[in-house]
Protein backbone atom coordinates (compact mmCIF):
# COMPACT_ATOMS: atom_id res chain seq x y z
CA UNK A 1 0.00 0.00 0.00
CA UNK A 2 2.80 2.22 1.08
CA UNK A 3 6.30 1.50 -0.54
CA UNK A 4 9.26 3.81 0.36
CA UNK A 5 12.58 3.04 -2.20
CA UNK A 6 15.85 4.67 -1.17
CA UNK A 7 13.82 7.46 0.29
CA UNK A 8 16.47 10.05 1.82
CA UNK A 9 15.98 13.62 2.90
CA UNK A 10 18.85 15.97 3.21
CA UNK A 11 18.11 19.42 5.60
CA UNK A 12 21.72 21.31 3.94
CA UNK A 13 24.59 19.27 5.41
CA UNK A 14 22.19 17.04 7.84
CA UNK A 15 21.03 14.01 6.26
CA UNK A 16 17.64 13.63 8.39
CA UNK A 17 16.80 10.11 6.60
CA UNK A 18 18.97 8.09 5.21
CA UNK A 19 18.38 5.54 2.19
CA UNK A 20 15.01 3.62 4.07
CA UNK A 21 13.24 1.29 2.20
CA UNK A 22 9.96 -0.51 3.41
CA UNK A 23 6.93 -1.52 2.57
CA UNK A 24 3.48 -1.18 4.90
CA UNK A 25 1.57 -3.83 3.31
CA UNK A 26 -2.69 -2.84 3.38
CA UNK A 27 -4.68 -2.82 6.68
CA UNK A 28 -1.43 -2.75 8.83
CA UNK A 29 -0.31 -0.25 11.51
CA UNK A 30 3.57 0.66 10.97
CA UNK A 31 4.67 2.20 14.43
CA UNK A 32 7.92 4.68 13.15
CA UNK A 33 9.37 4.22 16.42
CA UNK A 34 12.85 5.82 17.40
CA UNK A 35 14.41 8.59 19.74
CA UNK A 36 13.72 12.50 18.75
CA UNK A 37 15.53 13.53 15.95
CA UNK A 38 15.57 9.77 14.59
CA UNK A 39 13.76 11.00 11.78
CA UNK A 40 10.82 9.51 12.06
CA UNK A 41 8.60 12.26 11.42
CA UNK A 42 10.30 13.46 8.50
CA UNK A 43 10.15 10.03 6.99
CA UNK A 44 5.91 9.84 8.06
CA UNK A 45 6.00 13.55 6.39
CA UNK A 46 7.47 12.16 3.19
CA UNK A 47 4.34 10.26 2.34
CA UNK A 48 1.83 13.06 2.26
CA UNK A 49 5.02 15.43 0.71
CA UNK A 50 4.50 17.97 3.54
CA UNK A 51 8.29 17.35 2.93
CA UNK A 52 9.46 16.92 -0.20
CA UNK A 53 12.34 13.58 -0.23
CA UNK A 54 15.90 14.72 -1.51
CA UNK A 55 16.19 11.35 -3.00
CA UNK A 56 14.61 8.26 -3.37
CA UNK A 57 10.52 7.47 -4.36
CA UNK A 58 7.26 7.03 -2.44
CA UNK A 59 4.78 4.79 -3.24
CA UNK A 60 1.28 5.34 -1.78
CA UNK A 61 -1.48 2.76 -3.41
CA UNK A 62 1.08 1.81 -6.33
CA UNK A 63 1.16 6.01 -7.52
CA UNK A 64 4.62 7.25 -7.36
CA UNK A 65 3.69 10.33 -4.59
CA UNK A 66 5.50 13.29 -6.56
CA UNK A 67 3.66 12.07 -9.44
CA UNK A 68 0.52 13.32 -7.84
CA UNK A 69 -0.66 16.61 -7.42
CA UNK A 70 0.17 17.09 -3.60
CA UNK A 71 -3.21 19.03 -2.92
CA UNK A 72 -4.71 15.71 -3.95
CA UNK A 73 -2.35 13.40 -2.76
CA UNK A 74 -3.15 14.98 0.91
CA UNK A 75 -6.72 15.21 0.39
CA UNK A 76 -6.87 11.10 -0.17
CA UNK A 77 -4.66 10.34 3.42
CA UNK A 78 -5.87 11.34 6.51
CA UNK A 79 -3.84 13.00 8.98
CA UNK A 80 -3.50 13.12 12.98
CA UNK A 81 -0.80 15.24 14.76
CA UNK A 82 0.01 15.17 18.14
CA UNK A 83 -1.47 19.03 18.63
CA UNK A 84 -4.60 17.85 17.47
CA UNK A 85 -5.09 20.98 15.54
CA UNK A 86 -8.88 21.24 15.62
CA UNK A 87 -9.49 25.20 13.88
CA UNK A 88 -10.50 27.17 16.62
CA UNK A 89 -12.84 29.12 14.43
CA UNK A 90 -15.21 26.04 13.67
CA UNK A 91 -17.34 24.17 15.51
CA UNK A 92 -16.57 20.16 15.57
CA UNK A 93 -19.07 19.68 12.64
CA UNK A 94 -16.83 21.70 10.57
CA UNK A 95 -14.09 20.57 11.40
CA UNK A 96 -14.84 17.23 10.63
CA UNK A 97 -16.40 18.32 7.79
CA UNK A 98 -13.25 20.00 6.18
CA UNK A 99 -11.86 17.37 3.90
CA UNK A 100 -15.37 16.18 2.79
CA UNK A 101 -15.60 20.62 2.06
CA UNK A 102 -12.27 20.65 0.30
CA UNK A 103 -13.82 18.03 -2.25
CA UNK A 104 -17.12 19.48 -2.79
CA UNK A 105 -19.33 16.85 -1.04
CA UNK A 106 -22.97 17.61 -0.96
CA UNK A 107 -23.38 19.24 2.34
CA UNK A 108 -26.69 16.96 3.31
CA UNK A 109 -24.05 14.24 2.69
CA UNK A 110 -21.10 15.56 4.92
CA UNK A 111 -22.76 16.62 7.38
CA UNK A 112 -24.64 13.05 8.37
CA UNK A 113 -21.29 11.57 7.80
CA UNK A 114 -19.76 13.95 10.45
CA UNK A 115 -22.75 12.88 12.97
CA UNK A 116 -21.89 9.25 12.00
CA UNK A 117 -17.88 9.74 13.07
CA UNK A 118 -19.10 11.42 16.44
CA UNK A 119 -21.06 7.95 17.38
CA UNK A 120 -18.45 6.10 15.51
CA UNK A 121 -15.39 7.80 18.27
CA UNK A 122 -18.29 7.68 21.10
CA UNK A 123 -19.56 11.01 21.49
CA UNK A 124 -22.71 11.92 21.15
CA UNK A 125 -23.21 14.07 18.03
CA UNK A 126 -26.38 15.62 19.84
CA UNK A 127 -24.13 17.51 22.30
CA UNK A 128 -20.95 17.89 20.39
CA UNK A 129 -21.25 18.81 16.33
CA UNK A 130 -22.08 22.60 17.38
CA UNK A 131 -19.40 22.88 19.98
CA UNK A 132 -16.03 24.69 19.49
CA UNK A 133 -12.87 23.11 20.17
CA UNK A 134 -11.81 25.41 23.60
CA UNK A 135 -15.43 24.13 25.07
CA UNK A 136 -13.40 20.05 24.67
CA UNK A 137 -11.32 17.99 27.13
CA UNK A 138 -7.98 16.88 25.12
CA UNK A 139 -9.33 13.52 25.02
CA UNK A 140 -12.50 14.59 23.59
CA UNK A 141 -10.72 16.71 20.95
CA UNK A 142 -8.55 13.93 19.27
CA UNK A 143 -11.25 11.93 18.84
CA UNK A 144 -12.62 14.48 17.02
CA UNK A 145 -9.06 14.73 15.67
CA UNK A 146 -9.50 11.02 14.63
CA UNK A 147 -13.10 11.32 13.24
CA UNK A 148 -11.85 14.43 10.75
CA UNK A 149 -8.94 12.36 9.79
CA UNK A 150 -11.25 9.55 8.59
CA UNK A 151 -14.06 12.11 7.08
CA UNK A 152 -13.52 11.31 3.83
CA UNK A 153 -13.16 7.25 3.81
CA UNK A 154 -9.28 7.94 3.63
CA UNK A 155 -7.07 4.50 2.85
CA UNK A 156 -4.53 5.69 4.81
CA UNK A 157 -3.87 7.34 7.96
CA UNK A 158 -0.95 9.37 9.42
CA UNK A 159 -0.44 9.53 12.72
CA UNK A 160 1.99 11.85 14.26
CA UNK A 161 2.16 10.62 17.71
CA UNK A 162 -1.21 11.18 18.18
CA UNK A 163 -2.03 10.11 21.90
CA UNK A 164 1.16 11.72 23.04
CA UNK A 165 -0.52 15.16 24.37
CA UNK A 166 -2.95 13.17 26.50
CA UNK A 167 -2.74 12.13 29.96
CA UNK A 168 -2.03 7.77 30.60
CA UNK A 169 -5.59 6.89 31.42
CA UNK A 170 -7.56 8.59 28.74
CA UNK A 171 -4.20 8.00 26.21
CA UNK A 172 -5.17 3.70 27.02
CA UNK A 173 -8.84 4.45 26.61
CA UNK A 174 -8.13 6.09 23.43
CA UNK A 175 -5.35 3.39 21.81
CA UNK A 176 -8.32 0.99 22.86
CA UNK A 177 -10.91 3.06 21.25
CA UNK A 178 -8.82 3.56 18.18
CA UNK A 179 -7.89 -0.67 17.33
CA UNK A 180 -11.32 -1.66 17.84
CA UNK A 181 -11.91 1.16 15.03
CA UNK A 182 -8.84 0.03 13.30
CA UNK A 183 -10.16 -3.71 13.30
CA UNK A 184 -13.21 -2.56 11.85
CA UNK A 185 -12.13 0.13 9.05
CA UNK A 186 -8.54 -1.83 8.20
CA UNK A 187 -6.51 1.26 7.41
CA UNK A 188 -3.07 1.28 6.34
CA UNK A 189 -1.68 3.83 9.17
CA UNK A 190 1.64 4.92 9.62
CA UNK A 191 2.42 5.61 13.22
CA UNK A 192 4.68 8.12 15.10
CA UNK A 193 5.60 7.42 18.30
CA UNK A 194 8.37 7.31 20.65
CA UNK A 195 6.42 5.16 23.27
CA UNK A 196 7.57 1.47 22.86
CA UNK A 197 4.79 0.16 25.01
CA UNK A 198 2.03 2.25 22.67
CA UNK A 199 4.35 0.89 19.81
CA UNK A 200 4.11 -3.06 20.71
CA UNK A 201 0.25 -2.47 21.68
CA UNK A 202 -0.85 -0.90 18.02
CA UNK A 203 1.94 -2.09 15.66
CA UNK A 204 0.98 -4.80 13.14
CA UNK A 205 5.01 -3.84 12.56
CA UNK A 206 7.42 -1.71 14.24
CA UNK A 207 10.48 0.28 12.12
CA UNK A 208 12.74 1.33 14.44
CA UNK A 209 14.98 4.43 13.02
CA UNK A 210 18.18 5.85 14.84
CA UNK A 211 19.97 8.87 13.04
CA UNK A 212 17.84 8.88 9.82
CA UNK A 213 18.50 5.28 9.23
CA UNK A 214 15.55 2.46 9.57
CA UNK A 215 17.42 -0.21 12.11
CA UNK A 216 15.37 -2.76 12.08
CA UNK A 217 11.88 -3.35 10.87
CA UNK A 218 9.73 -6.19 11.96
CA UNK A 219 7.03 -7.58 13.84
CA UNK A 220 6.44 -5.83 17.26
CA UNK A 221 6.80 -9.84 18.98
CA UNK A 222 10.37 -10.53 16.33
CA UNK A 223 11.25 -6.92 17.42
CA UNK A 224 11.30 -8.03 21.51
CA UNK A 225 12.89 -11.09 21.33
CA UNK A 226 15.26 -10.51 18.41
CA UNK A 227 16.36 -7.02 18.75
CA UNK A 228 19.48 -6.68 15.66
CA UNK A 229 21.51 -4.63 17.72
CA UNK A 230 22.93 -3.36 21.20
CA UNK A 231 20.95 0.11 20.46
CA UNK A 232 17.41 -1.36 19.70
CA UNK A 233 17.47 -3.88 22.66
CA UNK A 234 18.33 -0.91 24.95
CA UNK A 235 15.49 1.11 23.10
CA UNK A 236 12.84 -1.22 23.85
CA UNK A 237 14.08 -1.91 26.83
CA UNK A 238 15.59 -4.68 29.44
CA UNK A 239 11.91 -5.96 29.89
CA UNK A 240 11.88 -6.96 26.65
CA UNK A 241 10.74 -10.50 27.24
CA UNK A 242 8.11 -9.52 29.87
CA UNK A 243 6.45 -7.14 27.56
CA UNK A 244 5.67 -10.03 24.97
CA UNK A 245 3.64 -11.09 27.28
CA UNK A 246 1.16 -8.75 26.42
CA UNK A 247 1.84 -9.99 22.60
CA UNK A 248 1.78 -13.28 23.42
CA UNK A 249 -1.99 -15.21 23.85
CA UNK A 250 -2.87 -17.79 26.12
CA UNK A 251 -3.20 -20.63 23.18
CA UNK A 252 0.65 -19.87 22.75
CA UNK A 253 1.73 -21.62 26.01
CA UNK A 254 -1.58 -23.91 26.59
CA UNK A 255 -1.58 -27.49 27.26
CA UNK A 256 -4.73 -27.94 24.68
CA UNK A 257 -6.69 -31.17 25.31
CA UNK A 258 -6.23 -31.75 28.75
CA UNK A 259 -6.97 -35.05 30.71
CA UNK A 260 -10.30 -34.21 32.61
CA UNK A 261 -12.71 -36.20 34.99
CA UNK A 262 -16.07 -36.29 35.65
CA UNK A 263 -18.10 -35.52 38.72
CA UNK A 264 -19.48 -39.47 38.20
CA UNK A 265 -16.13 -40.78 37.85
CA UNK A 266 -14.89 -42.94 40.41
CA UNK A 267 -11.75 -41.73 42.29
CA UNK A 268 -9.35 -44.42 40.74
CA UNK A 269 -9.75 -43.48 37.28
CA UNK A 270 -8.76 -39.70 38.65
CA UNK A 271 -5.33 -41.48 40.17
CA UNK A 272 -4.98 -43.64 37.61
CA UNK A 273 -4.77 -40.50 34.80
CA UNK A 274 -2.78 -38.00 37.06
CA UNK A 275 -0.34 -40.83 37.60
CA UNK A 276 -0.47 -41.58 33.66
CA UNK A 277 0.12 -37.64 33.04
CA UNK A 278 2.43 -37.24 36.04
CA UNK A 279 0.59 -34.77 36.81
CA UNK A 280 -0.58 -33.02 40.79
CA UNK A 281 -4.16 -32.56 40.03
CA UNK A 282 -6.47 -32.58 37.59
CA UNK A 283 -9.66 -30.62 36.54
CA UNK A 284 -12.98 -31.77 36.58
CA UNK A 285 -15.42 -31.03 34.26
CA UNK A 286 -19.43 -30.74 34.33
CA UNK A 287 -21.69 -32.87 31.66
CA UNK A 288 -21.15 -30.52 29.21
CA UNK A 289 -17.66 -29.74 29.79
CA UNK A 290 -17.77 -26.51 31.71
CA UNK A 291 -14.97 -26.51 34.54
CA UNK A 292 -15.94 -26.73 37.77
CA UNK A 293 -13.28 -28.12 40.24
CA UNK A 294 -10.36 -29.80 40.93
CA UNK A 295 -8.76 -33.01 42.10
CA UNK A 296 -5.68 -33.44 44.00
CA UNK A 297 -3.38 -36.54 43.80
CA UNK A 298 -2.52 -36.01 47.36
CA UNK A 299 -6.13 -35.56 48.70
CA UNK A 300 -7.64 -38.32 47.10
CA UNK A 301 -4.55 -41.03 47.22
CA UNK A 302 -5.93 -44.59 48.15
CA UNK A 303 -9.59 -43.28 48.89
CA UNK A 304 -12.69 -44.53 47.56
CA UNK A 305 -15.98 -43.14 46.51
CA UNK A 306 -16.63 -40.69 43.16
CA UNK A 307 -14.80 -37.70 42.48
CA UNK A 308 -17.79 -35.41 42.78
CA UNK A 309 -17.35 -35.95 46.83
CA UNK A 310 -13.33 -34.82 46.71
CA UNK A 311 -13.70 -31.60 44.32
CA UNK A 312 -11.98 -28.90 45.24
CA UNK A 313 -12.82 -25.33 44.02
CA UNK A 314 -10.57 -24.28 40.89
CA UNK A 315 -7.55 -22.02 41.90
CA UNK A 316 -7.55 -19.78 39.13
CA UNK A 317 -8.97 -19.69 35.92
CA UNK A 318 -7.83 -17.57 32.54
CA UNK A 319 -9.71 -16.86 29.44
CA UNK A 320 -7.91 -18.62 26.53
CA UNK A 321 -8.61 -15.36 25.05
CA UNK A 322 -6.18 -12.87 27.53
CA UNK A 323 -2.81 -12.32 26.40
CA UNK A 324 0.06 -13.82 28.71
CA UNK A 325 0.62 -10.54 31.23
CA UNK A 326 -2.96 -11.40 32.05
CA UNK A 327 -2.05 -15.19 32.77
CA UNK A 328 0.84 -14.56 34.41
CA UNK A 329 -0.50 -12.06 37.16
CA UNK A 330 -3.27 -14.52 37.82
CA UNK A 331 -0.41 -16.42 38.40
CA UNK A 332 1.27 -14.51 40.67
CA UNK A 333 -1.49 -13.01 42.26
CA UNK A 334 -2.68 -16.49 43.62
CA UNK A 335 0.60 -17.80 44.25
CA UNK A 336 -0.41 -20.52 41.81
CA UNK A 337 1.87 -22.35 39.32
CA UNK A 338 -1.22 -23.45 36.84
CA UNK A 339 -4.01 -22.18 35.43
CA UNK A 340 -7.19 -23.66 33.76
CA UNK A 341 -8.12 -21.83 30.67
CA UNK A 342 -11.66 -21.73 29.88
CA UNK A 343 -13.70 -20.03 26.80
CA UNK A 344 -16.36 -17.15 26.96
CA UNK A 345 -18.60 -19.98 27.61
CA UNK A 346 -16.79 -21.49 30.56
CA UNK A 347 -15.91 -24.31 28.66
CA UNK A 348 -12.48 -26.37 29.82
CA UNK A 349 -10.21 -26.13 27.49
CA UNK A 350 -6.65 -26.72 28.16
CA UNK A 351 -4.16 -25.28 31.10
CA UNK A 352 -1.33 -23.48 31.45
CA UNK A 353 1.60 -23.78 33.86
CA UNK A 354 4.21 -21.07 34.37
CA UNK A 355 7.00 -23.23 32.71
CA UNK A 356 4.88 -23.52 30.04
CA UNK A 357 4.92 -19.65 29.69
CA UNK A 358 8.57 -19.91 30.07
CA UNK A 359 8.84 -21.69 27.40
CA UNK A 360 6.27 -19.67 25.08
CA UNK A 361 9.13 -16.76 25.71
CA UNK A 362 12.08 -18.62 25.17
CA UNK A 363 11.05 -20.20 22.44
CA UNK A 364 12.70 -17.23 19.62
CA UNK A 365 15.75 -17.72 21.98
CA UNK A 366 16.53 -21.28 21.44
CA UNK A 367 17.35 -21.28 17.86
CA UNK A 368 20.56 -18.69 18.47
CA UNK B 1 -27.68 57.51 37.88
CA UNK B 2 -25.56 59.03 39.88
CA UNK B 3 -23.71 59.51 36.63
CA UNK B 4 -26.62 60.63 34.62
CA UNK B 5 -27.68 63.85 37.65
CA UNK B 6 -24.06 64.91 37.37
CA UNK B 7 -24.61 65.67 33.31
CA UNK B 8 -28.32 66.49 33.79
CA UNK B 9 -26.71 69.13 36.54
CA UNK B 10 -24.20 70.14 33.95
CA UNK B 11 -26.10 70.59 31.33
CA UNK B 12 -28.91 72.58 33.59
CA UNK B 13 -25.85 74.90 34.63
CA UNK B 14 -24.73 75.42 30.98
CA UNK B 15 -28.38 76.31 29.73
CA UNK B 16 -28.21 78.63 32.68
CA UNK B 17 -25.35 80.30 31.43
CA UNK B 18 -26.37 80.59 27.95
CA UNK B 19 -23.33 78.68 26.33
CA UNK B 20 -26.36 75.79 25.01
CA UNK B 21 -28.08 77.92 23.16
CA UNK B 22 -24.48 79.80 21.60
CA UNK B 23 -23.26 76.09 21.26
CA UNK B 24 -26.18 75.30 18.86
CA UNK B 25 -25.85 78.65 16.94
CA UNK B 26 -23.09 76.36 14.85
CA UNK B 27 -25.38 73.66 14.26
CA UNK B 28 -25.30 73.98 10.52
CA UNK B 29 -21.90 74.56 10.58
CA UNK B 30 -21.24 71.25 12.54
CA UNK B 31 -23.45 69.29 10.70
CA UNK B 32 -21.74 70.41 7.13
CA UNK B 33 -18.04 70.23 8.55
CA UNK B 34 -19.29 66.57 10.62
CA UNK B 35 -19.93 65.53 6.85
CA UNK B 36 -16.05 66.55 5.51
CA UNK B 37 -14.81 65.28 8.73
CA UNK B 38 -15.70 61.75 7.92
CA UNK B 39 -15.25 61.38 4.55
CA UNK B 40 -11.72 62.60 4.88
CA UNK B 41 -11.04 59.97 7.76
CA UNK B 42 -13.10 57.02 5.47
CA UNK B 43 -11.48 58.11 2.21
CA UNK B 44 -7.99 57.84 4.10
CA UNK B 45 -9.02 55.35 6.17
CA UNK B 46 -10.07 52.64 3.40
CA UNK B 47 -7.13 53.36 1.89
CA UNK B 48 -5.29 52.44 4.54
CA UNK B 49 -7.25 49.13 5.20
CA UNK B 50 -6.86 48.41 1.49
CA UNK B 51 -3.20 48.58 1.69
CA UNK B 52 -2.51 47.67 5.22
CA UNK B 53 -4.44 44.23 5.03
CA UNK B 54 -2.67 43.18 1.82
CA UNK B 55 0.68 44.04 3.03
CA UNK B 56 0.42 42.71 5.77
CA UNK B 57 -0.65 39.49 4.95
CA UNK B 58 2.07 39.49 1.97
CA UNK B 59 4.70 40.18 4.98
CA UNK B 60 3.67 37.07 7.09
CA UNK B 61 4.10 34.69 4.45
CA UNK B 62 7.50 32.94 5.32
CA UNK B 63 8.97 33.95 1.63
CA UNK B 64 8.69 37.28 2.62
CA UNK B 65 9.93 36.98 6.55
CA UNK B 66 13.09 38.33 6.20
CA UNK B 67 11.87 41.77 4.63
CA UNK B 68 9.04 41.79 7.16
CA UNK B 69 10.94 43.82 9.92
CA UNK B 70 12.14 45.91 7.37
CA UNK B 71 9.01 47.47 5.82
CA UNK B 72 7.58 47.39 9.76
CA UNK B 73 10.74 49.95 10.33
CA UNK B 74 9.89 51.88 7.36
CA UNK B 75 6.34 52.29 8.44
CA UNK B 76 7.03 52.98 11.84
CA UNK B 77 8.97 55.80 10.44
CA UNK B 78 5.56 57.36 9.04
CA UNK B 79 4.31 57.17 12.52
CA UNK B 80 7.31 58.77 14.47
CA UNK B 81 7.57 61.83 12.02
CA UNK B 82 5.07 64.26 14.52
CA UNK B 83 1.57 64.58 12.42
CA UNK B 84 1.86 67.82 12.10
CA UNK B 85 5.17 67.65 9.78
CA UNK B 86 4.12 64.64 8.25
CA UNK B 87 0.96 66.75 6.83
CA UNK B 88 3.49 69.76 6.12
CA UNK B 89 5.68 67.42 3.83
CA UNK B 90 2.32 66.29 2.11
CA UNK B 91 1.56 69.93 1.89
CA UNK B 92 4.71 70.80 -0.04
CA UNK B 93 4.47 67.90 -2.62
CA UNK B 94 0.88 67.47 -3.42
CA UNK B 95 -0.19 71.27 -2.57
CA UNK B 96 -3.21 71.99 -0.22
CA UNK B 97 -6.93 70.78 -0.21
CA UNK B 98 -7.95 67.61 0.39
CA UNK B 99 -5.74 64.88 -1.08
CA UNK B 100 -2.61 65.66 0.65
CA UNK B 101 -4.44 65.58 4.11
CA UNK B 102 -6.00 62.19 3.11
CA UNK B 103 -2.39 61.13 2.69
CA UNK B 104 -1.07 62.09 5.89
CA UNK B 105 -4.20 60.48 7.41
CA UNK B 106 -3.50 57.23 5.67
CA UNK B 107 -0.06 57.15 6.55
CA UNK B 108 -0.41 57.45 9.84
CA UNK B 109 -3.51 54.92 10.21
CA UNK B 110 -1.38 52.53 7.91
CA UNK B 111 0.69 51.44 10.41
CA UNK B 112 -1.10 49.91 13.31
CA UNK B 113 -3.13 48.22 10.44
CA UNK B 114 0.29 46.50 8.98
CA UNK B 115 1.35 45.82 12.68
CA UNK B 116 -2.05 43.69 13.93
CA UNK B 117 -2.55 42.13 10.19
CA UNK B 118 1.39 40.74 10.65
CA UNK B 119 0.64 39.70 14.62
CA UNK B 120 -2.12 38.39 13.76
CA UNK B 121 -1.24 36.26 10.98
CA UNK B 122 2.05 35.29 13.32
CA UNK B 123 0.21 34.17 16.33
CA UNK B 124 -1.60 31.71 14.34
CA UNK B 125 -0.05 28.41 15.39
CA UNK B 126 2.13 26.85 13.45
CA UNK B 127 0.52 23.38 13.81
CA UNK B 128 -3.03 24.90 12.64
CA UNK B 129 -1.25 25.59 9.19
CA UNK B 130 0.51 22.47 9.13
CA UNK B 131 -2.84 20.55 9.70
CA UNK B 132 -4.58 22.57 7.06
CA UNK B 133 -1.78 21.32 4.77
CA UNK B 134 -1.60 17.65 5.90
CA UNK B 135 -5.09 17.55 5.18
CA UNK B 136 -4.93 19.34 0.88
CA UNK B 137 -5.42 22.68 1.75
CA UNK B 138 -4.11 25.05 -1.11
CA UNK B 139 -1.94 27.85 0.88
CA UNK B 140 -4.78 30.30 -0.59
CA UNK B 141 -7.31 27.90 1.25
CA UNK B 142 -5.26 28.36 4.43
CA UNK B 143 -5.08 31.63 4.46
CA UNK B 144 -8.74 32.28 3.87
CA UNK B 145 -10.40 28.92 6.20
CA UNK B 146 -7.60 28.99 8.88
CA UNK B 147 -5.32 31.70 9.09
CA UNK B 148 -7.36 35.05 8.96
CA UNK B 149 -10.73 33.56 10.47
CA UNK B 150 -7.59 33.24 13.68
CA UNK B 151 -6.05 36.58 13.37
CA UNK B 152 -9.30 38.82 12.55
CA UNK B 153 -9.69 39.43 16.03
CA UNK B 154 -6.34 41.24 16.10
CA UNK B 155 -6.43 42.68 12.69
CA UNK B 156 -9.53 44.37 13.60
CA UNK B 157 -8.15 45.33 16.78
CA UNK B 158 -5.45 47.35 14.78
CA UNK B 159 -7.98 48.72 12.67
CA UNK B 160 -10.04 50.05 15.38
CA UNK B 161 -7.11 51.82 17.15
CA UNK B 162 -5.77 53.44 13.55
CA UNK B 163 -9.53 54.93 12.65
CA UNK B 164 -9.51 56.06 16.31
CA UNK B 165 -6.22 57.63 15.92
CA UNK B 166 -7.04 58.73 12.47
CA UNK B 167 -10.93 60.34 13.14
CA UNK B 168 -9.36 62.23 15.94
CA UNK B 169 -6.75 63.70 13.81
CA UNK B 170 -8.82 64.91 11.32
CA UNK B 171 -9.20 68.24 12.70
CA UNK B 172 -5.40 69.08 11.28
CA UNK B 173 -6.54 68.64 8.04
CA UNK B 174 -8.26 72.18 8.40
CA UNK B 175 -4.17 73.62 8.12
CA UNK B 176 -3.47 72.44 4.63
CA UNK B 177 -7.15 73.57 3.76
CA UNK B 178 -8.45 69.66 3.95
CA UNK B 179 -11.54 70.72 5.79
CA UNK B 180 -13.38 68.81 8.42
CA UNK B 181 -14.51 70.31 11.91
CA UNK B 182 -11.03 71.55 12.40
CA UNK B 183 -12.11 74.45 11.03
CA UNK B 184 -14.65 75.16 14.18
CA UNK B 185 -11.34 74.72 16.51
CA UNK B 186 -8.74 76.55 14.92
CA UNK B 187 -10.78 79.01 14.34
CA UNK B 188 -12.45 79.45 17.56
CA UNK B 189 -8.77 79.59 18.82
CA UNK B 190 -7.83 81.92 16.49
CA UNK B 191 -10.49 84.37 17.53
CA UNK B 192 -10.44 83.17 21.12
CA UNK B 193 -14.26 81.83 21.01
CA UNK B 194 -14.40 78.81 23.11
CA UNK B 195 -18.06 78.13 22.02
CA UNK B 196 -16.61 77.78 18.38
CA UNK B 197 -13.82 75.73 19.86
CA UNK B 198 -16.27 73.16 21.16
CA UNK B 199 -18.42 73.26 18.60
CA UNK B 200 -15.78 71.77 16.94
CA UNK B 201 -14.11 69.97 19.53
CA UNK B 202 -16.57 67.99 21.06
CA UNK B 203 -18.19 66.63 17.98
CA UNK B 204 -14.71 65.22 16.97
CA UNK B 205 -14.50 63.53 20.34
CA UNK B 206 -17.77 62.37 20.36
CA UNK B 207 -17.33 61.00 16.72
CA UNK B 208 -14.03 59.44 17.76
CA UNK B 209 -15.73 57.35 20.39
CA UNK B 210 -18.50 56.44 18.11
CA UNK B 211 -16.42 55.33 15.56
CA UNK B 212 -14.43 53.33 17.95
CA UNK B 213 -17.81 51.80 19.28
CA UNK B 214 -19.35 50.76 15.63
CA UNK B 215 -15.26 48.88 15.30
CA UNK B 216 -15.65 47.66 18.65
CA UNK B 217 -19.24 45.83 17.73
CA UNK B 218 -17.82 44.98 14.07
CA UNK B 219 -15.18 42.66 16.39
CA UNK B 220 -17.87 41.56 18.37
CA UNK B 221 -20.54 40.32 15.28
CA UNK B 222 -17.83 39.44 12.71
CA UNK B 223 -15.01 37.34 14.24
CA UNK B 224 -15.98 33.60 14.44
CA UNK B 225 -17.24 32.53 17.88
CA UNK B 226 -14.34 29.66 18.79
CA UNK B 227 -11.78 32.12 18.61
CA UNK B 228 -13.95 35.11 20.01
CA UNK B 229 -12.47 36.25 23.65
CA UNK B 230 -15.68 38.46 24.14
CA UNK B 231 -18.46 35.74 23.71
Amino acid sequence: MIRLDQVSKHFGPLVAVDRVDMEVPAGEVCVLLGPSGCGKTTTMKMINRLIEPSAGKIFVDGKDAASVDEVTLRRSIGYVIQQIGLFPNMTVEDNICVVPDLLGWPRRKSRARAADLLELVNLDPGIFLKRYPKQLSGGQQQRIGVARALAADPPVLLMDEPFGAIDPINREVIQDEFMKLQAELKKTVVFVSHDIDEAVKMASRIAIFRDGRLIQYDTPDAILARPVDAFVAEFVGSDRTLKRLRLLKVTDAMMADPPRVRAEDPIETAVKLMEEHGHASVVMVGPRGRARGVVRLEAVQGRKGVVGDHQEPLPGVVNVKSDLRTAVSEMFTHGLTWLACVDDEGFYKGYITQRGVSQALGAPYKDR
Amino acid sequence: MLLLLAVFACGAWLQAQGFLPSLLRYRGDVLYLIRGHLELAALSGALAIAVGLPLGIVLSRPRFEAYADMVIQVVNLGTTIPTLALIAIAMSVLGIGAPPAVFALFVLTLLPIVLNTVAGLRSVPGYLIEAARGMGMTPWQVLRRVELPNAVYVILAGVRTAMAINVGTVPLAFLIGGGGLGELIFTGIDLMEPTMLLAGAIPTALLAVLVDFAIGQAQFWLVPRGVNPLR
